[in-house]
C-alpha cells in the first residue's frame, strides 16, 4: 500500500544478538549465499555502466533531434528515442549518474545523522535519550514518502533538496537501530570492564561498540538503499527532483507516459527497467545479507 | 492494558505537538518570501501583502503558531490559496475516492498474500516456495508507478480490456466505477501484497513448528483443517501489524498511483496543490496523513496486545 515505510524491515526494535565468532569471511558469504553474489553483480554492473556512461553512450543524452523523434528500438538507437529524438540508451546510462549517487548520499545522510543520534541517546541515556527519541518519533509519525515530498515541496524541487529530504526520512531507522544495539552492548561485560579500566567514552564507542554495530548496519544500509532509490524515482516521477533536461529515470517515465496511448512503450520501458533492476539489486543484497548476518534467522 | 494505553497516549502528546510544529513550519522552510513563490508571475506588492495577511504571515512567528493551533482545535485548516475553499472541504470532497481505492488495494493485497504466504510456508524450501520468495522480492522492487504503467500498456492499450484512467462515481455507474478501479488498485496493492506475503510465510512457519499444531496433527487432523482451524489465526497476528501500518500510510502510495491513473483522490489533490503552490492544502494533507498514521500505529499496538495475551506491556 505505502510505497516505502511498512514494506521494508524498518527500525529494528529487537537488536541483533551479539556473536562470539564474529563475521563470516567474504568468501563464505558468497559461497553460502549465492543471492549476495547476484545482488552484488547487478549493482556493480549498474555502477560500472553509470561511471562509464560518457565513454560508452552511443549519443549525447541531451542532443535533441526532432527529425528522429519517437523511434522504436532498432539499429542506430538500440532502445529507441524519446519525444525530442534523444537517444534513450544514452539517457538511461547517464540517468544512473543521477539516481545511484542520490541513493548513496541520502543513505549516508541517514546513517551519519541517525547513527550519531542513536549512539548518543543510548550512551548518555536520561533526558538526552528522551528528547532525541521524541524527535525521532516525530519524524516517524509521518509516512516516509509524504514527509520527503512535503520537504521538497517546501524547499523547492531540486536534486540537492531531494537528497536532503530522503536523507532526513532515513534518520529514524538508523537512530533506532544503533540505539537498540548500543543499549544491548553497553550492558555487556567487556564494555563494563573497559569503562572500569578508565577507557574514555569516545574510545569505547570507537573500539568496542562500532565494530559490533557493523552487521546490522550493513543489512540496513543495503535495504534502505533500495528504499531511497524508490523514493528518488518517485520524487523525480512527480517532477520534484532533478529538473529537466537532466536524464533522470523517474522523470523520463512520467514524460513517456503521455505517449503510452499511442503504443510507444519504449520511452517508459527503458527507464522503468533501470529503476526496477537497481531497487531489485539492493533488495536482493539486503535480504540475503540479513539471512547471512542475522543469527536469529540462521537455522 | 489500561496502563499501557495511558502510557502510549502520553507519549503521543509530545509527538503530535512536534508534528504540528513541523507541518506549521513547512511554509517557512520555503527560501525567501512564500508570497513570491505562491504568486509567481502575477507578483505585485499589493497581492503579496494580501497573501501575507491571508496566511497570517504578517504576524510574529510564535503568534502565528498559536493561532494555527487554535484554528486546528476548531477543525479549521485554513483556506486554499487557489480557490479560497476551506481546506477541510477540499480534502473531504476527495477522501471517498481515495478510501475506495485504498480498500480495493488492501483487498487485492490480502487476497494474494494470505493464500500464497500460507502455501509457501507449507512448501518451505520447495520450488513453489522459491518462486513465491522471488515474486516477493520482485513485488517490493517495482515502484507502483512503473507497475501502473505496465498495466496501462498491457490491459489498456494493447488488449483494450480496461480504461486507461479516470474515475466514475459509484453513484453514477457501478460497472464503470469498478472497471476503472481495477488497475489502480492492483498497482497500489501489489507492494503491500509482497510485504504481507513475506510476513504470512515467516509467521506461518513459526506457528507450524509449535506443539499444539503437532498435537492436532497427531490427533489425525488433515493439513487443511490444521491450517484453517489452528494455525492461521495465530499466524496472522503479525500480519495485522503490517496491514494496520499500510492502512495508516495509504495516502503515501495513493499520491503516486492517483497521479498515474488521474484518480481524483486526496493524493492527486496533494500533487496538484504542490505544483500550484497551494501551501494550506499541502499542509492540511500532510497533517492528516501524519495523524492517521499515528492513530493507525496506536491501534495496531492495541489490537496486537488484545490478540496475543502472551504479550505484556509492563
Amino acid at each position: 500500500m505505502s510505497t516505502m515505510a511498512p514494506a521494508f524491515p524498518a527500525a529494528e526494535e529487537q537488536p541483533f544478538p551479539i556473536e562470539e565468532q564474529g563475521r563470516p569471511s567474504l568468501r563464505h558469504l558468497l559461497l553460502d549465499h549465492p543471492r549476495i553474489a547476484v545482488g552484488l553483480v547487478i549493482l556493480l554492473a549498474l555502477a560500472l555502466t553509470a561511471t562509464l556512461a560518457p565513454l560508452i553512450s552511443p549519443h549525447n543524452p541531451l542532443a535533441v533531434d526532432v527529425g528522429h523523434a519517437r523511434l522504436p528500438p532498432g539499429a542506430g538507437h538500440l532502445l529507441g528515442t524519446d519525444e525530442l529524438g534523444r537517444d534513450l540508451l544514452s539517457r538511461v546510462l547517464w540517468g544512473g549518474r543521477v539516481s545511484l549517487p542520490v541513493a548513496f548520499v541520502a543513505v549516508g545522510v541517514g546513517l551519519g545523522v541517525g547513527g550519531v543520534i542513536g549512539v548518543v541517546a543510548a550512551y548518555r541515556g536520561g533526558v538526552t535519550d528522551l528528547l532525541l527519541m521524541r524527535l525521532v518519533d516525530a519524524i516517524l509519525a509521518f509516512p516516509a514518502l509524504i514527509l520527503a515530498i512535503a520537504l521538497v515541496a517546501a524547499l523547492g524541487p531540486s536534486l540537492r533538496n531531494a537528497i536532503v529530504a530522503i536523507g532526513i526520512v532515513q534518520v529514524p531507522l538508523y537512530a533506532r537501530l544503533t540505539r537498540a544495539q548500543v543499549l544491548q552492548l553497553k550492558s555487556l561485560d567487556f564494555v563494563t570492564a573497559a569503562r572500569a579500566l578508565g577507557v574514555s567514552p569516545a574510545r569505547i564507542v570507537g573500539r568496542h561498540l562500532l565494530p559490533n554495530l557493523l552487521n546490522p548496519l550493513i543489512v540496513q544500509v543495503s535495504l534502505s538503499a533500495a528504499s531511497t532509490m524508490l523514493a528518488e524515482a518517485t520524487l523525480s516521477f512527480l517532477g520534484l527532483s532533478a529538473p529537466p533536461p537532466a536524464p533522470d529515470w523517474g522523470f523520463m517515465i512520467s514524460a513517456g507516459q503521455r505517449f503510452l496511448v499511442n503504443g510507444d512503450w519504449w520511452m517508459t520501458a527503458a527507464p522503468g527497467a533501470a529503476i526496477c533492476l537497481s531497487v531489485f539489486g539492493f533488495n536482493l543484497l539486503g535480504d540475503a545479507l540479513r539471512d547471512a548476518l542475522d543469527p536469529r534467522l540462521r537455522r | 492494558m489500561l496502563e499501557y494505553l495511558v502510557r502510549r497516549l502520553a507519549l503521543m502528546v509530545p509527538t503530535a505537538f512536534l508534528v504540528t510544529v513541523a507541518v506549521f513550519m513547512l511554509i517557512h522552510l520555503t527560501p525567501g518570501d512564500p508570497a513570491v513563490v505562491i504568486l509567481a508571475e502575477s507578483y505585485t506588492p499589493q497581492a503579496a501583502a494580501e497573501i501575507h495577511h491571508e496566511l497570517g504571515l504578517d504576524r510574529p512567528l510564535p503568534e502565528q503558531y498559536v493561532l494555527y493551533l487554535g484554528r486546528l482545535a476548531h477543525g479549521d485548516m485554513g483556506n486554499s490559496v487557489r480557490n479560497h475553499l476551506p481546506v477541510t472541504q477540499a480534502i473531504g470532497e476527495r477522501l471517498p475516492a481515495t478510501l475506495e481505492l485504498g480498500a480495493a488495494a488492501l483487498l487485492w493485497s490480502l487476497l494474494v498474500a494470505i493464500p500464497m504466504g500460507t502455501v509457501a510456508a507449507l512448501r518451505r524450501g520447495r520450488p513453489l516456495d522459491i518462486v513465491a520468495s522471488g515474486l516477493t522480492v520482485a513485488g517490493i522492487s517495482v515502484p507502483n508507478f512503473v507497475l501502473g504503467i505496465v498495466l496501462i500498456l498491457i490491459l489498456g492499450v494493447l488488449l483494450r480490456v480496461l480504461p486507461v484512467g479516470g474515475f466514475a462515481p459509484l453513484t453514477e455507474s457501478v460497472p464503470d466505477n469498478l472497471t476503472r478501479l481495477i488497475m489502480p488498485a492492483i498497482a497500489l496493492g501489489t507492494l503491500g501484497a509482497a510485504a504481507n506475503m513475506r510476513f504470512t510465510r515467516s509467521s506461518m512457519i513459526e506457528v507450524l513448528h509449535q506443539d499444539y499444531i503437532r498435537t492436532a496433527r497427531a490427533k489425525g487432523a488433515g493439513w487443511l483443517r490444521v491450517v484453517n482451524r489452528h494455525a492461521l489465526k495465530n499466524a496472522l497476528i503479525p500480519v495485522v501489524t503490517i496491514v494496520g501500518l499500510q492502512v495508516g500510510a495509504i495516502l503515501e502510495g495513493a499520491l503516486v498511483t492517483e497521479t498515474v491513473f488521474s484518480w481524483p483522490g486526496v493524493g492527486k489533490l496533494a500533487v496538484d496543490s504542490i505544483f500550484s503552490r497551494d501551501f494550506p492544502v499541502v499542509q492540511g494533507i500532510v497533517l492528516l496523513s501524519a495523524l492517521s498514521y499515528m492513530v493507525a500505529n496506536l491501534l495496531v499496538d492495541l489490537v496486537y496486545a488484545w490478540l496475543d495475551p502472551r504479550i505484556s506491556y509492563s
